[in-house]
């Protein structure tokens, strides 16, 4: 590029802005991140393995690993296919499906969870009556805590692959279908294998969002010990009965799996192509 | 330019049209279908019945719930320090993008991951993470646990990628060519930012804006154990929302929750339309 002809800062201004900025993010994000896993290993390894070993702590694991993975695959199909119509088709309604992708971003896990439950609430909800009496329990059970996941995640994998699918255009597609390919044979010997970095990488973020959530959860959970407590919700609770280690504990799991996430994402990201 | 392409990801305009004649066919059309119903009953309908059970008191009783003094003070305290931490982002963003880009030292990649992390950590966990070094037991001696402080420290954490993320492609797309001719003009190098490298800026630090406001609006999880959750002092909307979920008052609930749709649309349409303005003069 042309970053070698390009005009510099005089000395002075690179260095103050280099040493605002690092000293910002240092003292807002990496100094308090490394504290906490300080404090996880301040006794060795028996704050984690303590907390392990704890029964409750393990349900809760064991449930934000299989609610994380069930709405990670829900939204990889739903993802890709309505990316696909959103690229690919037009229909009328599509400039609003396509705004109205990005609304989970800007919704309160709060008021997500406060809307699942006015339509899925075996008591009240609007169709939770009817799933009730059929014998479907969705909110204060494992399916409405998908559902609250699936929600807020839903733009990730989908905001990664439109612009992908928009940037390789369709001519290897035609192409494909007029030498008498079906739908399916086109998806899986063309498009899929040039969005597939950009699918590893909305999954990737997605995995990461679903397995931190908490605020939708909390609200469709119901929050009973043992059965329906995910991994965030442990922290909160296990933090505020005073049993900090353990509270540190499963932050740092969860913390880990985050910045594994985040780091997965950021090796894989030049090798998708930069921006342009 | 591609400017209006890549500040706002994912509404980026589909200027591209589909060179097929992009009708429906039997199997598309299918899909179309199932992914709609699935959306609707996923989003959709969950989101208007929060509307709806707003309204289930009529007017009076929705104003009744958001003119009551704990929920105003609630609102009050969330807009303003929402307000806040996007100024400060707009500036720490912009410089933040502007030092990924423009500079090369050691540590900078180190940077570059650091900044996603606020985005991709539990909000529970970033509560926890800030009251280890802001909290009772910092080991700087500053404890801003249950005050105000600790809602605005909370929001610039988990609002910090925002701008830094939209900002940071346009500044890479920049040309230098026009940087040089404005130096070789003899313009300072404020003034060339200032006119030149600014103005191509805007949008994109609006649409982080807009963002990053809108997060700050709804924000929950890191509030809770850091900010206290006091009634008119450190609660914010989020947790007047929960406390009536709690209390069974679905219907206040979905009166706040309404309220704070329509303050997060509302900033987000006029950056919309600030980010028009100047696109159009640049």
């Amino acid at each position: 590029m042309a970053s070698a002809t390009r005009v510099r800062e005089p000395k002075p201004v690179r260095w103050s802005l280099r040493v605002i900025v690092t000293a910002y993010v240092f003292v807002l994000v990496l100094w308090p991140v490394s504290l906490v896993v300080r404090y996880t290993f301040a006794d060795g390894l028996t704050a984690l393995s303590t907390a392990l070993a704890e029964p409750d702590v393990r349900q809760a694991l064991r449930l934000t690993v299989t609610v994380a993975l069930v709405a990670v695959a829900v939204n990889l199909v739903f993802g890709v296919g309505i990316s696909l119509l959103l690229v690919r088709y037009e229909f009328p309604g599509k400039r609003v499906l396509s705004a109205l992708i990005d609304v989970p971003l800007s919704v309160s896990p709060i008021v997500v969870g406060l809307a699942l439950l006015l339509v899925y609430s075996p008591r009240t909800g609007l169709f939770g009556k009817g799933l009730s009496e059929a014998g479907i329990q969705v909110i204060f059970a494992s399916p409405g805590m998908v559902m609250a996941t699936v929600f807020v995640a839903l733009p990730l994998v989908i905001r990664e692959v439109v612009p992908v699918l928009q940037e390789i255009g369709d001519e290897q597609e035609q192409a494909s279908q007029s030498l008498g390919a079906n739908a399916f044979q086109t998806f899986r010997r063309i498009t899929l294998p040039s969005i597939k970095w950009a699918v590893v990488y909305g999954v990737v973020l997605a995995l990461a969002r679903s397995l931190g959530e908490y605020g939708a959860v909390k609200v469709v959970s119901g929050n009973v010990t043992g059965q329906s407590r995910t991994a965030t919700m442990i922290v909160e609770s296990k933090y505020q009965g005073f049993e900090q280690p353990a509270a540190y504990a499963v932050a740092f799991l969860l913390a880990m799996a985050s910045v594994v996430c985040i780091v997965i994402v950021g090796i894989l990201r030049p090798s998708t192509g930069d921006h342009s | 330019m591609s400017l209006t392409t890549t500040t706002a990801p994912g509404r980026a305009t589909r200027a591209r049209r589909p060179t097929r004649n992009g009708s429906l066919s039997l199997t598309s059309g299918l899909g179309l279908g199932v992914a709609m119903l699935w959306f609707s009953l996923l989003v959709l309908v969950p989101l208007a019945m929060v509307v709806a059970s707003a309204g289930s008191n009529g007017l009076g009783g929705f104003v009744g719930v958001i003119t009551d003094s704990q929920t105003l003070a609630a609102v009050q305290l969330t807009v303003l320090q929402s307000l806040l931490v996007t100024a400060v982002n707009v500036v720490m963003g912009t410089m933040i993008a502007w030092v990924l880009v423009r500079d090369r030292f050691p540590g900078k990649r180190v940077l570059d991951v650091v900044i996603d992390i606020p985005f991709a950590l539990p909000t529970i966990v970033a509560g926890l993470v800030l009251l280890s070094l802001y909290g009772p037991s910092s080991p700087l001696g500053v404890n801003v646990a249950n005050t105000r402080y600790a809602v605005f420290l909370a929001l610039a954490f988990v609002t910090l990628p925002f701008v830094v993320r939209t900002v940071q492609p346009v500044l890479e797309e920049l040309e230098a060519d026009v940087e040089e001719a404005s130096a070789s003009l003899g313009a300072s190098r404020l003034t060339t930012f200032r006119r030149i490298i600014l103005p191509s800026l805007v949008p994109s630090i609006a649409a982080g804006a807009a963002l990053s406001f809108a997060r700050g609006i709804s924000e929950y999880g890191s509030m809770v154990l850091l900010s206290g959750n006091l009634p008119n002092h450190t609660e914010v909307a989020a947790v007047r929302v929960f406390t009536f979920i709690e209390n069974g008052d679905t219907a206040s609930a979905a009166s706040v929750a309404t309220l704070m749709l329509l303050v997060a649309l509302a900033v987000i349409v006029a950056l919309d339309i600030i980010q028009r303005r100047v696109a159009r003069r640049g």
